[in-house]
């Protein structure tokens, strides 16, 4: 169907489609929604670096690619670094990077891959101060290698490493807040986004574009075959994690933080709402999820606090 | 032609600046430091435009050169021994890219224990990772090296190291003739990319998933692409001789071989030491002779043949060894010669691991050795650490 002009300029996210059907995602995969924002925010004049994870399988095998944009898949670790490569090359040959017109250099790469192994190179690209964009899909888990867990796998979750059996051996760490480490480098720009909410992505992809210097978004993508989730339910989890307050929408922008929050006057919901549509949690007692329902509640209360005085 | 006297880590980074690399991406290691903090300075003194990453590990300065190659730069690093070992994932994916990634690696020994000093271990570690390795014997070899580097690996889309000895070259300070910037941008013209992430109306995927179906096609062109530098080394070689007056045409450097009963064969800055001794062993009426292999990768099959065929004995030197076999360039070349009918006998020794010093005398003694063996028509032990305290 051809939409009209008129109607497209009114549509909040972009027409445009470059990430195209016959990708090989799961069903209801959120990282696959996630990266057809981020091609619909940025075009075709975007240069994508994914490392190991289900986001190079999905992009699709040589000689096809589901990405309308030039991609170079790289090494596990490496995103970070080969996106500062990517943009010093840009620079030498005389491109403009970022900015309206300018050539988008974006990492995407998934949680092991940003918070575990590779760190250490997204550490070194964001104080090195790179005109580039790196984005974490928060899938919560190694969903590549079949559902391991990583440093962003919440408390009390199964994955095929930390499984549930008779001594009750679930993940028992908190997820490791990326995001604080990564405001810790003082860069310019930082924000959680949701694929639940297209609009609040797509406007801090477009800020993150403007915003000279790194910049990083952590999103959470919701994924059904590691989360034995029900695949029509990836956009009610990403809504529920927000409404839970269990991964709330917020900005830091030049050292002030910003809650996105869509309704912010209201009380977070249970956090049971968000875990009982996934069978990852099954194994939960009632005092492990009242643990991570009193976890999730000081976290909120903190970004509140820190909105309120870097507000 | 200008002269400059400069360190083997100087000669480096003039022939970097000299072959207009447009980013370079690295992280300080001893003995390989001064080589990236010149390049930092040429930039700091307004003589070089070049974009500098100073990255946070030695996998990450590997990365960030293969992401500048993919985008179409000209890019450059430096490292040694764990430095090198670091970079080991991220080699695979430059040659596996078909990136022409030009690093120099000074040769520098692994631990632990911790040394500095002089080792082949580091860089043979590479062997199989699709990249092509040059030894320079001296500190004008160096500089040739990362000019003729660059060439090579832009004609056949692989990447290439040069390898320099920890302190006997890259602390050590000799006269280097370095040609007029006019000329060696003759030589060397700027950067025409097999492809680039930069044509945004017809983007391509690098690197993605490659299935059973495909992935052994890519292999072989790999090796073809080894098979094309051979060709393409003897001719850049041959031209940066016609351009430079110093020729490199040759795979292995041959010296006094014409007439050698026996020869020794080695690689590096080692094989100086081996030339003099060659000399004086000549005056005593030894007629011996040296091969310095210079390029390790791609192998020179055809020219060890011929070399080997015209020999009694080959003593091979190496300065490194694979635990459980033997040394690494030994074991290449009894492997080449196998299926031919050159058999000189062959014995390997091996010397100056970890910067042990290798002197002429050391060499006379193994030349008396060899020619025992010769005469006996028998090997005493097929390697022999030469150094070893008993
Ligand atoms: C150096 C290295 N170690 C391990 C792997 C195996 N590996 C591939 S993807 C992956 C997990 C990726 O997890 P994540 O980054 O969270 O992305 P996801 O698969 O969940 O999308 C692992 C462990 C690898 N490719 N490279
Ligand atoms: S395993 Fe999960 S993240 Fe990976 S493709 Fe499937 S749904 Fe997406």
């Amino acid at each position: 169907m051809e939409i009209p002009e008129n109607v497209k300029k009114r549509l909040s996210i972009p027409f445009e489609e470059n990430f195209f059907a016959g990708h090989t995602a799961c069903q209801g995969c959120g990282a696959a929604l996630g990266l057809r924002y981020v091609l619909k925010a940025y075009g075709k004049k975007t240069i994508l670096a994914i490392p190991a994870c289900c986001s190079t399988i999905i992009a699709g095998p040589w000689p096809y690619s589901a990405i309308n944009a030039n991609l170079f898949h790289t090494a596990f670790e490496t995103t970070g670094a080969v996106i500062s490569g990517i943009e010093a090359a840009l620079k030498a040959k005389g491109y403009k990077v970022k900015g309206e017109d300018g050539v988008m250099v974006v990492g995407w790469a998934g949680d092991g891959g940003t918070a575990d192994i590779g760190l250490q190179a997204l550490s070194g690209f964001l104080e090195r101060g790179h005109d580039a964009l790196y984005i974490m899909y928060d899938n919560e888990a190694y969903m590549n290698t079949g559902i391991q867990r990583s440093s962003s796998t919440p408390y009390g979750a199964w994955t095929t490493n930390t499984p549930g059996g008779k001594k009750h051996f679930v993940e028992k760490r908190h997820k490791k807040k990326v995001i604080d480490i990564v405001i810790a480098h003082k860069i310019p720009y930082a924000a959680t986004a949701s694929i639940a909410f297209p609009e609040d992505f797509i406007r801090k992809l477009k800020k993150a574009q403007k915003i000279p210097g790194p910049s990083f978004i952590q999103l959470f993508a919701p994924c059904p075959t590691g989360w034995r989730s029900p695949t029509d339910k990836s956009i009610e989890l990403a809504r529920l994690a927000v409404q839970t307050a269990y991964f709330p929408l917020f900005e830091y922008e030049n050292g002030k933080y910003k809650i996105n929050m869509p309704n912010p006057k209201k009380e977070p919901k249970p956090i049971e709402e968000f875990l009982k549509l996934q069978g990852r949690f099954k194994y939960m007692t009632k005092e492990d999820i009242q643990i991570l329902q009193e976890w999730v509640l000081k976290e909120w209360e903190e970004l509140k606090k820190k909105a309120e005085i870097f507000g | 032609m200008p002269k400059k006297v400069v360190s083997g880590n100087y000669a480096a980074a003039y022939a970097a600046k000299h072959a207009r690399v447009e980013v370079v991406a690295a992280y300080p290691i001893t003995p390989q430091t001064s080589i990236i903090e010149k390049i930092a300075e040429f930039i700091a003194n307004g003589e070089a435009e070049i974009q500098y990453v100073p990255v946070e590990s030695e996998h990450s300065a590997m990365a960030a050169c293969i992401g500048a190659a993919a985008t179409g730069a000209r890019a450059f690093t430096a490292t040694s021994a764990q430095g090198l070992a670091l970079m080991h994932e991220m080699l695979h994916w430059a040659s596996g890219a078909r990136l022409p990634v030009v690093m120099v690696d000074v040769n520098r020994a692994m631990a632990p224990p911790w040394s500095v000093w002089d080792d082949q271990t580091d860089s043979l570690s590479q062997r199989d990772t699709g990249w092509m390795q040059f030894y320079a014997e001296n500190n004008q070899e160096v500089y040739d090296g990362v000019l003729m580097a660059f060439k090579i690996a832009e004609t056949v889309n692989l990447p290439a190291m040069i390898v320099e000895s920890a302190f006997i070259l890259s602390h050590t300070y000799d006269i280097v003739d370095m040609p007029p910037q006019e000329e060696i941008d003759e030589f060397l013209p700027p950067r025409k990319p097999l492809y680039t992430l930069t044509d945004f109306d017809n983007p391509i995927a690098v690197g993605a998933l490659g299935t059973p179906a495909d992935y052994y096609e890519f292999r072989y062109k790999i090796e073809k692409a080894m098979e094309e530098a051979r060709k393409v080394i003897k001719e850049v070689g041959k031209e940066f001789g016609e351009r430079f007056g110093r020729d490199y045409s040759q795979m292995i450097e041959l010296y006094k071989t014409d007439d050698a009963e026996f020869i020794f064969m080695g690689m590096g800055s080692l094989m100086g030491t081996v030339k003099e001794a060659v000399d004086l062993l000549r005056k005593e009426g030894y007629k011996v002779g040296a091969a310095k292999v210079r390029w390790f990768r791609p192998f020179p099959k055809k020219e060890l043949y011929e070399l080997a065929k015209n020999v009694e004995g080959i003593a091979v030197l190496d300065r490194n060894f694979s635990f459980g076999q033997e040394g690494i360039l030994f074991n290449e070349a009894k492997g080449v010669l196998y299926n031919t009918d050159a058999h000189p006998i062959m014995k390997n020794y091996i010397v100056g691991l970890g910067g042990r010093d290798f002197t002429v005398s050391d060499i006379k003694i193994i030349a008396k050795n060899m020619k025992e063996i010769i005469e006996k028509g028998k090997l005493d032990r097929e390697i022999e650490w030469y150094h070893l305290k008993r």
